[in-house]
């Protein structure tokens, strides 16, 4: 392997050291005005008049939108939001109005300005409160919104997506059972606290087109969705990404970008700013939706799970245009790692009166092995057995079957148990200190045809440059692709150079979510790379005749004869010959995919054979104690193993766990979002939600199995959310052997909360 | 309102310009300098991401005002590097992979050099403490840790 698996240094590591790395809030702008957002101050409430008339007249205002002129509905999944609220405001905080302005000061004096009046509608907060009969209605048109099929959609109640599962029996499995434990497991909502706040340029010009820039993970989602909402063909629509201050789901979707582009189509001709404040960023794009998990679980006397029941209550927020689809993976992954042969879920998809749920890492697995790991935990507990041998036991393993029927294979999870368990030190014993393990599984939910594709334009000098539309978001995608496209190449690492997405220029990316880029953009580069090598052995063999060839170390040659061989440079603009004539011409590679097969989830049973493109299993442990005195808990040791199939790049990959370990931590001890009782999130900034610092972080240990993953570049699969899944539940079991007391709900240290 | 005049020092670089008396110091950087280094990250002092040194101290440049920089020297990212040759500390970061999406990095870099300018044989526990009101959200911190401790001096022996 020549960069494969190698700790390359990141390829923009060198820009974001010497503060040369352009974010899109660096970028200047000839002649820039600023917006500013008027939200909501009421969480549930009918817009019965806007004034604007004071903001418009102000000087130095040029431009004042509100809903009024762009109505139509858009979203990902499920069309149920507008850009600006229309009729009604349903969280504390929705835009209702936005302002450009001659200076950023300006546009907030104008917002101030804007008068609404609001005719107040009782509010609910909970997703059982939401449920119940004469529950007060966020969405009376559920029923007229437009939905992709594979969402449940109950118009005349609050659910926005009836998720169901129904596999085997589970009345049988629990007459099977031993012993049954039923729980209720909570989880609250958190934010993504993305360093850089969600930032976007637009620029409409007098000919019908926009561009927007982007502090975004997918631009492609959000020229789909301004599409939709502005009523604006898509060749008309160019979003340009720059390097991304940490996204986490948060810049998944579309979200700013639907405030900055009306604002920009109402001054054409100039570029307008939209720079999310702090505070702002809490609510002005997705939250992490809360759960309430209820869990029945049934384990035969030999230790097998016989059958679990799930009810899953999703706090999914105002809108849930991107949240039903969490509420559906959680669904379809109810069993977790675990093969449990008689399975019944349900999971909600619920509206209430908070900020808009979306994608934030992980995709309801952290909230759904919350509970999970925390139910096996007791199990094991009630059966007197070991939770690592209850784990090894019940643990999805190659030839095991999935909460959805599907049979796995290549599955390194007893590996990873084992490795977690042996590095923590399971069995030793050590005075007030508990150990915990929790495990894990997690697939890329994502429609069936999510696609990837990569071009490798070859530069005269033998250089590349790979375009894709995978955004760097920090997670390492410019270098991980990079390494790919070099491995394939038999280039050193510094002949590729990464274009950054831009939808008018990079070819076509369905989003930089879900742990699945190094997976698909990769397969798409690797394709790209033997397309690139078909025109490069096409061109050499106007000179070197027709062989077989090898492209190595920048020689093209022929198959098993070194001494027949031209210098790539020399065949990446056509081959010329000695008569003077030019044959073949520039090499320009391209490479797409698609998962091929996967199946949609049978809509009653949501059963399929293949839902998703594939697995990632791990397991983590942590070492706890909390003083018996203060309470206060420290986090001793977290260890982690996951199946990445392949490691492209050791030291990425290490700091993106080690990250997502501390992440997960932050959840597990201190992260939540705290709304007062008129709905408004009373912490919105990082004095008062608490993010972990540098002096919260225990010793970590990061391991990784190699179980290859057929289809995946060099057998490598994702593993960007993973790390945040299991550690929660793993610091709550080792709290829990520690003093003997489970907590069931996040975050543990509750300042004197309930 | 009244403008004032300034004359600060900038990585290495002297100029004078007029400032609002409101206006902030990493509005100045950013806007009028093109010195885009230090970050916007809360504009309340929370997160660190605006760090920049003043007369060789750290300073959150999104809380300080441009006219109290008058007379003093300001050190951004951009002036860490001499030249082409790289800040100790720059080398440490890309080679212990303790960069991600890299928005808290030059806030980071700036608060870890004014710790090794102070104290260039700081201990673990030290540069945790030191650098808390740095926050990072994609990397752990034990990256960064590492490398910061891979740049300090042995402690000599007494």
């Amino acid at each position: 392997m020549r960069v494969i698996g190698r700790p390359v240094v990141r390829l923009d590591a060198l820009d974001k050291v010497t503060g040369a790395a352009k974010y899109v809030g660096d970028m200047k702008f000839p002649g820039v005005l600023h917006a500013a957002i008027l939200r909501s101050n009421c969480s549930h409430g009918r817009i019965k008049h806007i004034d604007t008339k004071d903001a418009l007249e102000l000087p130095g205002v040029h431009a004042v939108v509100t809903g009024e002129k762009y109505q139509k509905p858009t979203g990902l999944y499920l069309k149920d939001r507008t850009l600006f609220a229309v009729d009604k405001v349903r969280y504390y905080g929705e835009p209702v109005a936005g302002v450009v302005a001659e200076t950023p000061e300006l546009a907030k004096e104008a917002v101030r300005l804007i008068r609404v009046e609001y005719e107040q509608l009782p509010p609910v907060y909970d997703p059982l409160s939401a449920l119940a009969d004469g529950a007060p209605l966020l969405h009376e048109n559920l029923g007229n919104y437009e939905w992709a099929p594979v969402f449940f959609p109950k118009p005349g109640t609050n659910i926005s997506n009836h998720f169901k599962l129904r596999k085997g029996d589970v009345k049988q499995g629990f007459a099977e059972s031993h012993i049954i434990h039923e729980e209720t497991y909570c989880v609250p909502h958190i934010y993504h606290s993305p360093l850089e706040t969600h930032v976007a340029v637009g620029y409409a010009d007098n000919g019908g087109r926009l561009t927007v820039w982007s502090s975004c993970q997918s631009p492609f989602a959000v020229r789909k969705f301004l599409s939709t909402a502005l009523d604006i063909p898509l060749s008309k629509i160019r979003v340009i990404t720059g390097y991304v201050g940490g996204g986490f789901g948060g810049k998944a979707g579309a979200t700013i970008e639907g405030l900055v582009a009306p604002l920009a189509l109402a001054v054409p001709g100039r570029h307008v700013k939209l720079v999310y404040t702090r505070e702002e960023d809490f609510v002005g794009a997705y939250v992490r939706q809360g759960l309430v998990a209820r869990l029945k679980t049934g384990v035969g006397k030999d230790g097998r799970i016989r059958a679990q029941q799930c009810e899953l209550y999703w706090d999914a927020g105002a809108y849930t245009e991107y949240g039903a689809n969490i509420v559906r993976a959680a669904g379809y992954t109810s069993a977790g790692p675990y093969d449990i042969p008689n399975l019944w879920t349900d999971s909600y998809c619920v509206y209430t009166n908070h900020p808009s749920g979306g994608p934030m890492r992980g995709f309801g697995m952290p909230e759904l092995h919350w509970a999970l790991e925390l139910q096996m935990d007791t199990l094991a507990d009630k059966l007197g057995m070991d939770p690592v041998e209850f784990r090894l036991l019940n643990c999805l393993k190659d030839g095991g079957v999935t909460a959805t029927g599907e049979v796995v294979y290549g599955v390194g999870l007893t590996e990873c148990i084992k490795t977690v368990a042996e590095r923590i030190g399971w069995g030793d014993k050590k005075e007030g200190v508990g150990k915990g393990i929790a495990i894990m599984c997690k697939a890329p939910a994502m429609p069936t045809n999510a696609s990837s594709s990569a071009c490798l334009k070859f530069n005269e000098d033998g250089s590349v440059t790979l375009m894709t539309s995978a955004a760097e978001i920090g997670q390492g995608a410019m270098t991980a692709l990079a390494q790919i496209a070099a491995e394939e190449l038999s280039l050193p690492i510094e002949a590729i150079s990464v274009s950054c997405p831009d939808t008018a220029i990079t070819p076509y990316e369905w989003q930089t979510v879900a742990s699945r880029i190094t997976f698909s953009a990769g397969n798409a580069v690797v394709l790209a790379a033997q397309d690139a090598k078909r025109q490069i052995f096409q061109n050499a063999s106007y000179i070197l005749g027709d062989h077989e060839m090898e492209l190595v170390d920048g020689q093209v040659r022929v198959k098993g004869r070194p001494d027949l061989s031209v210098p790539l440079e020399s065949v990446v603009m056509g081959a010329f010959l000695p008569d003077g004539s030019a044959k073949g011409g520039p090499v320009f590679g391209r490479g797409t995919f698609t998962p091929e097969g996967l199946i949609n989830l049978d809509p009653e049973t949501g059963q399929s054979p293949r839902p998703v493109a594939f697995w990632t299993f791990g397991a983590q442990g942590a070492e706890v104690s909390a003083d018996p005195e203060t309470g206060k808990i420290t986090v001793h040791r977290l260890v982690a193993a996951f199946d990445v199939g392949r490691v492209i790049n050791p030291v990425t990959l290490e700091g993106q766990v080690e990250g997502g370990l501390v992440q997960g931590l932050g959840s597990a001890l201190f992260e939540e979002m705290v709304f007062g009782e008129d709905g408004q999130v009373l912490n919105n900034s990082f004095v008062d939600y608490k993010i972990p610092t540098s002096m919260d972080v225990p010793a970590i240990e990061t391991y990784f199995v190699e179980v290859a993953q057929q289809d995946g570049p060099w057998g490598a699969r994702g593993v960007g959310e993973l790390p945040m899944v299991p550690t929660a539940p793993a610091i709550a079991c080792a709290l829990k052997r520690a003093t003997g007391t489970l907590h069931r709900k996040l975050p543990l240290v509750r300042h004197g909360r309930d | 309102m009244t403008e004032t005049n300034v004359t600060l020092t900038v990585n290495g670089k002297r100029s004078s310009l007029r400032v609002r008396p409101n206006e902030l110091l990493l509005n100045v950087l950013r806007d009028r300098m093109f010195l885009t280094g230090a970050k916007y990250g809360c504009g309340i002092g929370e997160c660190g991401a605006c760090t920049v040194l003043v007369d060789g101290r750290p300073a959150l440049a999104c809380l300080t005002l441009a006219v109290a920089v008058d007379g003093k020297e300001v050190v951004t990212i951009e002036g860490l590097a001499r030249g082409d040759e790289l800040d100790p500390l720059q080398e440490a970061f890309l080679d212990h992979g303790a960069v991600q999406c890299g928005f808290c990095t030059p806030g980071m870099i700036m608060t870890a050099r004014s710790l090794l300018d102070e104290n260039p044989s700081p201990s673990e526990e030290e540069i945790r403490e030191y650098i808390r009101g740095n926050i990072c959200r994609c990397t752990g911190y034990t990256s960064i840790v590492s490398a910061i401790l891979s740049c300090a001096k042995e402690k000599e022996e007494a």
